[in-house]
């Protein structure tokens, strides 16, 4: 299409594709081929060899160097994510490299213990890399399906919008509450000084908001018995409208807030696991060449 | 007899309160004539608070008056303390009716008082004094005023707002902003649309009234005006309306009839045109001086040096030399030619065809907007594909048009006297070939906007401009050999047309068979399928359309409609395939490219019947990004909310990237299906940014990206004019410790753009106070990796596009995803 016409093309097309698909799964590819031909060799080497080849054969310092380089690699996509440098990378190529060479230690470095397992340094190494790839492939599963129920949620409003629609909610409700004596006015000043949005991180994910002071002032206001005055009855309408109409935006926001905290929930694993193996792997590689 | 003064002065703007000072200091006798009873009442007419600006920066300013930009009230009062030391002799209310008699002994009217009597007179008067009046009956009435000074002055009030530009527009808003005003707010437009106003204005005058605080008439005129009341003509027709208060804000015009009346000829019939002027500012009328905006130079700088030195040249100075004497020397230095700065600008304008209309003092004001340069045979002075939207006059030499990109030996000359460049001025896209120069070339670079400021002053220009540039177009459009020659039949029916958004050019199913060229903005092709409008294409300028039915002769099959504002030239039919039965392989070439658009059509048809969902959610997708502006967009962001996690690190790469403020809100902007248009720069074909900048510091660099360089003053124009709301005003934070030591020891706010708590301590921490700039996405220009935004995004949900990329049929295969 660019040509049609004759008009002169203009910047080039940039491809639309996902981390996952990033060229045509590139580095699904390569990781899948390292896999087999680690398996390839493992298995040439043990029929050999007549036993399975452990860490301390050829093919094991192999597979371990490779994995420990790899495990060092992948956690220095931490830097590269923040490290704004001017020259051509591409995050997402990184991200794609992280997630696909990631699972691919699960071969490589299974390969490398030549399942010989025990209470020990070295399978503590092992553990916490199994945890870092599952709490990863967690992540995968997050990145690859909650962006559109994120966007679905929020629509077009933005963060910044539902805050300023609650403050402008919690302000109607003052102006309304005036002529409310003190029983009222207090149902009132429950829900505008009281109403956590978000609370702790364990309350955002599980979206658990039982004791919402909104909805307590909500059940508070229902239960008044029906005012004698005109102007006060008018106001409690009004106000039961208002809290209704803040608790649509708050049950949204909270929803909102509750996505993005299952987005963030397991890098709470993936990343204090992934310091614990850095540590562990140190450990593994010192005490093997010091018992050598 | 009263006393016969050396210089009457009439107007007490920025030019003739400088001329007034400067004539005290030298102690020459004289006399300055206000028609009101203050100083400059244009500018004292500003709304209250206005900030003043000072352009252009590099002009010095000679005056015995002082000026800096700064607020309107401390600029007057700096003035009537200027004019108040400088014992400048003011006579205010004083409203001159008529100037008679010779040099030497000029006679001036006054409505009231005693004449006054002078050797010379200086006018300058102005523009702003005369506001085009309302016509109808009642006109005269004193609740009809033609000036708002404090919309918060007037409260419970009906109020009808004459007028259909930014001040009628502005005013009305203003007026219905506070809603405890309680204003009932009518804003009045003679056309159907608000065609010369700035979009945001527009934008906020509709949001206005669909929240109901204002009514819009359109198609409407007064017809009657009566205390308390005015009665108005729609096309229902005529209405009484109950109004305290008429505002009238349709223009002004320059008081030509007074002026001529005096004896000064003016350099055309045209109403834009200005009086003519010898260099030393003298009319046609020997001892008439006219300065200021009158002689054409509106900025406040411009008129009061105009001031000093039209005193200096009064009292027989012959030798001053012009306040921009230093800056033009300094461009023309390193030239060939061992010219003056006098004999340099005479020979432009006496070489270059489009500049021959305009005066030594307006060639003056041209060049310092322009460059000069000079090129060796065989000099690139464009590439292909460059970006570049400056026009081009030949001065002498010749240049040579390489036309086929394959071949560059085949080339198209231009001579001396000719302009080029000119595709690139008007539609904004890339030059559509590269230029060298064949001989030992002078060529004079035009800006955009000063050559559309010179297309606008001299008519003869802006024609010869628009021949030139349909006669290359449909060259460059059609290749195939053709020569001017070949098209003279078909540009003698030529009519370029303004196109509205939205206006359709070609309806289906209509039976014409004229040939369009898109010559700025872009169209829409649509096709009713099953009922429903479906997008088939988008055509750029630089295309054409309609070519099926001119060739084939049969009803049109789409509708080709203006996704924004746009310009076409319509190409009658029949000359057209005369030249095509001259031209067997133009008609070849049309024939294979109309083949190309029947299959896409064809394929979408097709596509349509089979996966009717896809083709409606494309069709959708590209309604909704034009809708967004993306027609007028060369480079556009966008993110795909299938991917987006939210973590903002576009947003912090953004910041990182550009001093620490970013500048693109990812999650602000509109999102259809998962298409998220954020708020971030679409470096538009015609930036609106660029219309009003006063240090012209927006440009666009070579890449295409429109910037804001140093020059910028913080005005905040760009960003009123931004309808996309992509320019913010801020001042960039300190330097960050860098991302290792806040990742080793936490030193700094860490990545991204660092909070205002600590921006405002860190700001204070460095002492000196910066000012607040416009701030808006350069593209990360110069940065090898290209867009940081697009490279920091983990997932790949961020995306720069071009439209014609984007909106292209591919999309289809993809699910429109």
């Amino acid at each position: 299409m660019t040509q049609v016409g004759g008009h002169t093309e203009r910047v080039r097309q940039r491809t639309h594709e996902g981390f996952l698909r990033y060229k045509g799964f590139r580095w699904a590819q390569f990781a899948t081929a390292l896999c087999v031909l680690a398996i390839g060799a493992y298995f040439v080497t043990a029929t050999r060899l007549g036993r399975p080849p452990s860490g301390n054969s050829w093919l094991g310092y192999t597979l371990g160097t490779v994995s420990a380089g790899l495990i060092v690699w992948l956690a220095c996509l931490g830097v590269r994510k923040r490290w704004i440098t001017d020259h051509h990378y591409s995050l997402k190529a990184w991200v794609s490299a992280h997630v696909y060479l990631g699972l691919s230690l699960v071969v490589l470095a299974t390969l490398h213990t030549g399942f010989q397992f025990g209470w020990n340094i070295h399978t503590l190494a092992y553990v916490l890399m199994m945890l870092v790839i599952a709490s990863g492939a967690v992540g995968i599963w997050a990145y690859a399906t909650l962006p559109s129920q994120l966007s679905h949620n929020r629509g077009e409003t933005t963060r910044k919008q539902m805050l300023e629609s609650l403050e402008k909610l919690d302000q109607q409700i003052h102006d309304v509450a005036q002529p409310l004596d003190r029983h009222g006015a207090a149902i009132a000043r429950l829900s505008i000084e009281l109403t956590e949005i978000g609370g702790g991180f364990w309350t955002r994910l599980t979206n658990r908001h039982g004791d919402c002071a909104n909805r307590r002032a909500l059940e508070q206001l229902r239960a008044l018995p029906s005012s004698a005055s005109a102007r006060q009855a008018e106001a409690l309408t009004k106000i039961e409208e208002l809290m209704q109409q803040k608790a649509e935006v708050l049950a949204l926001a909270r929803r909102q807030m509750q996505i993005t905290a299952m987005l963030e929930a397991w890098l709470f694993v993936h990343i204090p696991a992934t310091f614990a193996l850095l540590a562990a792997l140190t450990a593994h590689i010192i005490s093997v060449f010091a018992y050598w | 007899m009263s006393e016969l003064y050396k210089i009457a002065i009439v107007g007490s703007g920025p030019a003739g309160m400088s001329a007034a000072a400067h004539a005290a200091k030298k102690g020459l006798s004289h006399v300055l004539l206000e028609k009101t009873d203050h100083l400059s009442d244009t500018i004292f007419r500003y709304q209250k608070g206005k900030h003043v600006m000072a352009t252009p920066s590099v002009l010095v300013l000679r005056a015995d008056c002082q000026f800096d930009a700064g607020k309107r009230e401390k600029i007057l009062a700096q003035w009537n303390e200027d004019t108040r030391t400088a014992g400048v002799n003011v006579k205010f209310k004083a409203d001159v009716k008529s100037i008679t008699g010779e040099q030497g002994a000029f006679t001036i009217e006054l409505t009231r008082g005693e004449p006054v009597r002078a050797e010379n007179i200086i006018l300058a008067i102005g523009t702003q004094g005369n506001p085009n009046l309302m016509r109808c009956d009642g006109a005269g009435l004193p609740h009809v005023q033609y000036q708002l000074d404090d919309p918060g002055e007037y409260t419970d009030e009906h109020i009808f707002v004459i007028g259909s530009g930014d001040a009628g527009i502005e005013n009305a808003l203003g007026l219905a902003a506070d809603a405890g005003q309680g204003n009932t707010v009518t804003i009045v437009n003679r056309s159907a649309d608000f065609a010369r106003a700035k979009k945001a204005n527009v934008d906020n005058l509709m949001a206005t009234r669909d929240s109901g605080r204002m009514t819009i008439m359109t198609e409407t005129t007064p017809s009657l005006v009566e205390a308390g009341w005015i009665t108005v003509d729609t096309p229902q027709g005529s209405s009484r309306y109950k109004c305290d208060r008429i505002i009238a804000r349709m223009g002004a015009s320059p008081p030509r009839k007074f002026v001529e009346a005096c004896g000064v000829a003016f350099a055309s019939d045209s109403p834009t045109a200005f009086p003519t002027l010898t260099p030393t500012f003298e009319s046609t009328k020997p001892g008439i001086y006219v300065i200021g905006a009158l002689a054409g130079y509106p900025l406040i700088k411009h008129c009061m040096n105009q001031g000093f030195d039209v005193v200096e040249y009064i009292s027989g100075t012959d030798n001053l030399e012009p306040a921009d004497e230093p800056l033009l020397k300094d461009k023309l230095k390193g030239l060939p030619g061992q010219r003056s700065v006098a004999e340099w600008l005479e020979f432009l304008r006496s070489r270059v065809e489009i500049l021959n209309g305009l005066s030594p003092l307006q060639m003056r004001e041209f060049l310092l907007d322009s460059e000069v340069r000079a090129y060796s045979p065989g000099d690139a002075i464009f590439i292909r594909n460059d970006q570049g939207s400056s026009l081009f006059g030949i001065a002498e030499g010749a240049v040579a048009v390489e036309v086929d990109p394959a071949n560059p030996r085949i080339t198209v000359p231009i001579g001396a006297g000719s302009i080029f460049g000119e595709v690139g001025l008007i539609s904004g896209r890339r030059r559509g070939s590269t230029i060298r120069a064949s001989e030992p070339t002078i060529c004079v670079e035009i800006p955009r906007m000063a050559a559309l400021k010179l297309m606008a002053q001299v008519p003869e220009a802006r024609d010869t401009v628009n021949r030139i540039t349909t006669e290359r177009q449909v060259l460059q459009i059609f290749k195939s050999g053709l020569t001017p020659e070949d098209i003279k039949d078909v540009l003698a029916g030529a009519e370029v047309m303004e196109v509205r958004p939205g206006q359709a050019i070609i309806n289906e199913g209509d039976v014409s068979d004229d040939l369009y060229i898109i010559r700025s903005g872009s169209m829409i092709v649509e096709k009713n399928l099953g009922g429903k409008p479906v997008f088939m294409s988008y055509v750029p300028a630089g295309s054409y359309s309609g070519e099926m039915a001119m060739i084939e002769r049969t009803p049109r099959v789409a509708t080709v409609k203006a996704a924004i504002r746009s310009q076409v030239v319509k190409l009658p039919a029949e000359p057209f395939r005369q030249l095509l039965e001259r031209k067997p392989e133009l008609a070849k070439r049309m024939r294979n490219e109309m083949q190309a658009r029947r299959e896409v059509n064809a394929f979408i048809e097709e596509q349509k019947e089979e996966f009717g969902g896809a083709v409606d959610m494309y069709s959708s997708v590209a309604n909704f990004l034009i809708k967004q502006g993306i027609g007028e967009a060369t480079d556009v962001l966008l993110i795909d909310e299938s991917l987006c996690v939210g973590c903002d690190n576009c947003e912090r790469a953004c910041a990182d990237s550009h001093d620490g403020l970013s500048r693109l809100n990812r999650e602000a902007g509109t999102t259809f299906a998962n298409i998220h248009v954020p708020t971030s720069c679409r470096h538009c074909e015609h930036p609106h940014c660029m219309s009003d900048c006063p240090p012209n510091a927006i440009r666009r660099g070579p890449d295409g990206e429109v910037f804001i360089s140093d020059a910028c003053i913080g005005c905040g124009n760009c960003q009123r004019a931004c309808p996309y709301g992509v320019i913010q005003m801020d001042k960039p934070p300190p330097p960050k410790p860098s991302l290792f030591s806040w990742m080793l020891f936490g030193a700094g706010p860490g990545p991204g753009q660092p909070d205002y708590e600590w921006r405002k301590k860190a700001a204070k921490a460095g002492g000196a106070e910066s000012p607040k700039l416009a701030i808006k996405c350069d593209m990360c220009s110069g940065k090898a990796g290209g867009p940081a935004c697009v490279r920091a995004c983990p997932t790949g949900a961020a995306i720069r596009v071009s439209p014609d990329a984007f909106l292209s049929v591919a999309r289809i295969d993809k699910g429109a995803g």
